[in-house]
């Protein structure tokens, strides 16, 4: 074989054809965040005046700022508040669905008891229905049950509440997730071998201890992914901090309410994204893999 | 106590979420031993009945009252007046159909259902099929950057595509994007979300729920890409079969059911879409659909008759792939 047609094989294996398309695609993909994570370190009167790529394209023509994240960790934002109260909803809405989705996908695999088909059936079918079908009536049962909490003796002026403080958020997220929670942890327990199990029952083990000790070890890939997957999306959400858990407004809340006043420059609205944005990412790049794991098992067989 | 208290106050913002973030979890697994607790006071046959509902028990209880009767109560609701004190039948439902601005907000969502999950599906399989021949590498940078805006929020989401949607007009310098390009090329900055033309601004809004679902479709797709057996491949390219054919009759054929299951997922999302649409429009300029119509009958226009009579609406368009996504389990489990 020739040199040039060694080189040339060479070329045809990098395929430099479709390395271009995806580069476009990917060009496309990135470029608005790029956007983001630029806009965030420019001075108001820049980012009105000029688009963000100028800065790119003269980097030291461009007098870059943290001006911003002063004003959104200040007085006007505080951000940092809104950081915590962030962090306050998703670690339990991560973890109390886990817990509960744990102990039912237990029951649904290796315990029988009466209906065990029906209720799987109820909780396939709910997976697909809206949260706007439930938010309504919950929010009214929640605030029935405040106004009932108020007739108690000393607490009068419903100091005592749950409309409106974490815990609210935690149950309705944990709700929310629970159908697609149990249908991923039952379909990998499924996989699991029952003659382990059963082994360890001739021993004398119980079914707690068996699902502590044995289920909940081996179970790990799957309850992590799904950890994953709903950390980011409780983190991520507006909706249900807002109308739940609003006394203690979340990073989404804020940003969107800076969002709304987008007139002072888009750096303070950019910048409150890139701090949100941060948490997401790092357990997106860090744990991609159980990630990737955790959608390819929901779906492909 | 009140000087520690008062020591304490100025920390509260930080120690209220932590002492939050550790009750609330050592609540829940308190409560599960104080159940398999009780549970075991009972005789050894009552016991053993009762036992599974440890498990599940919980799960049932908040399913059931958290879903299934709120969901039963909302469609109560439906047929009640604007706030739930009197039966009015039908009324809520004529009122919406009668407004010429529900015709559009259901038409936009048809368009999304009909754009937004085939688009999405056919630009998964060509960046999954793409990136499946390139090295190692490259293949894992396209994935993750393709992959990254499902880890981002819809209030970021919105807020990146506004400002790349965005527009200044009156001779000044465009700072988004898509206008820069416009009058690069010489064109006249456009509103773009305001601009009905063609439902221009509806299909901008699609692009960024796509930008956000590709990265789904893809990696359900390549990964059932990369299970596709080899030797199928080679015996068609040894039989003479070019790219295109080993694609279209050997690759496509056998990701089909992935396809599939994955169009179906992205349907039933597009059909409750409200975020995005939320965070960019908040549905004016006829960008409204029913799960964003929802939020404006209960929020903004304090009628719960009305935006639950829309849920309702949304819930029986989406009945018929309820059903099929509990057929295709109870398949999957005869073959077991």
């Amino acid at each position: 074989m020739s040199r040039q047609t060694t080189v040339l094989t060479k070329i045809q294996k990098f395929k430099p054809g479709t390395t271009l398309v995806m580069l476009l695609v990917v060009a496309i993909w990135i470029l608005p965040t790029l956007g983001l994570f630029v806009t965030a370190f420019r001075s108001q009167s820049a980012s009105v005046e000029s688009g963000w790529w100028t800065a790119v394209f003269n980097p030291l023509g461009q007098d870059w700022t943290l001006g911003a994240f002063d004003s959104i960790f200040g007085q006007d934002w505080n951000l940092g508040a809104g950081f915590m109260s962030t962090v306050a909803i998703s670690v339990p809405a991560t973890i109390l669905p886990i817990t509960f989705a744990a102990f039912a996908a237990y029951g649904f695999t290796f315990l029988s008891f009466r209906g065990r088909e029906f209720w799987f059936s109820i909780i396939i079918g709910l997976m697909v229905v809206p949260m706007q079908a439930s938010i309504v009536a919950i929010l009214k049962t929640f605030g029935a049950f405040d106004k009932w909490l108020m007739t108690i003796p000393g607490n009068e002026y419903g100091d005592f509440h749950i409309l409106g403080e974490y815990p609210a958020a935690w149950i309705v997220h944990s709700a929310f997730a629970m159908p697609l929670a149990v249908y991923i942890l039952r379909n990998y327990m499924m996989t699991l071998p029952v003659a382990l199990i059963e082994a360890a029952r001739i021993d004398g083990a119980s079914h707690f201890q068996i699902f502590w000790r044995l289920i909940i070890p081996m179970s790990v890939p799957a309850l992590a992914s799904f950890a994953i997957f709903q950390f980011l999306w409780v983190w991520n959400d507006y909706f249900v901090a807002y109308l739940f858990s609003g006394k203690h407004p979340v990073m989404t809340y804020s940003i969107l309410s800076m969002l709304g006043q987008h007139g002072e420059g888009w750096q303070v609205v950019m910048a409150g994204c890139l701090v949100s944005m941060l948490v997401p990412l790092a357990v997106f790049f860090s744990l991609q893999r159980y990630f990737v794991r955790g959608l390819t098992a929901g779906s492909v067989k | 106590m009140e000087a520690v208290l008062s020591w304490l106050a100025p920390f509260s913002d930080i120690l209220t979420p932590l002492l939050a973030i550790i009750i609330g979890p050592l609540a829940t697994f308190a409560f599960y031993i104080f159940l398999n607790w009780v549970v075991g006071l009972f005789p050894r046959k009552v016991s053993r009945v009762l036992r599974p509902y440890v498990f599940i028990g919980p799960v049932l209880l908040l399913i059931v009252s958290m879903l299934v009767l709120p969901t039963i109560q909302t469609v109560g609701y439906a047929f009640m007046n604007e706030d739930s004190t009197e039966w009015v039948g039908f009324r809520n439902f004529e009122k919406l159909f009668a407004d010429p601005n529900f015709g559009s907000t259901v038409f936009n969502n048809f368009e999304w259902v009909l754009v937004v999950p085939a688009v999405t599906v056919a630009l998964g399989i060509v960046v999954a099929t793409l990136t499946d021949r390139l090295g190692p590498i490259r293949e894992r940078v396209f994935k993750s950057i393709i992959f990254m805006p499902l880890a981002i929020s819809f209030v970021a989401a919105s807020s990146i595509w506004r400002l790349t949607y965005s527009w200044t007009g009156g001779g000044a310098e465009e700072v988004g994007m898509l206008n820069a390009i416009v009058t690069a090329l010489g064109g006249e900055p456009v509103a773009w979300l305001q601009e009905e033309t063609f439902t221009i601004n509806n299909l901008l809004l699609m692009v960024v729920v796509i930008w956000a679902n590709v990265g789904f479709a893809m990696t359900l797709l390549s990964a059932a890409i990369k299970a596709v057996p080899e030797e199928t491949i080679e015996a068609a390219a040894i039989d003479g079969a070019n790219g295109w054919q080993v694609f279209w009759r050997v690759i496509l054929p056998q990701i089909r059911v992935t396809a599939v299951s994955v169009f179906i997922t992205v349907t039933i999302s597009t059909m409750k879409i409200f975020d995005v649409i939320w965070g960019m429009t908040g549905g004016n300029f006829h960008t409204n659909v029913l799960g964003v119509d929802f939020f404006l009958q209960y929020f903004v226009y304090n009628n719960t008759g009305k935006a639950s009579a829309v849920v309702v609406i949304l819930m029986l368009a989406i009945i018929p792939i309820m059903i099929y996504q509990v057929r295709t389990y109870r398949k999957q489990e005869e073959l077991r």
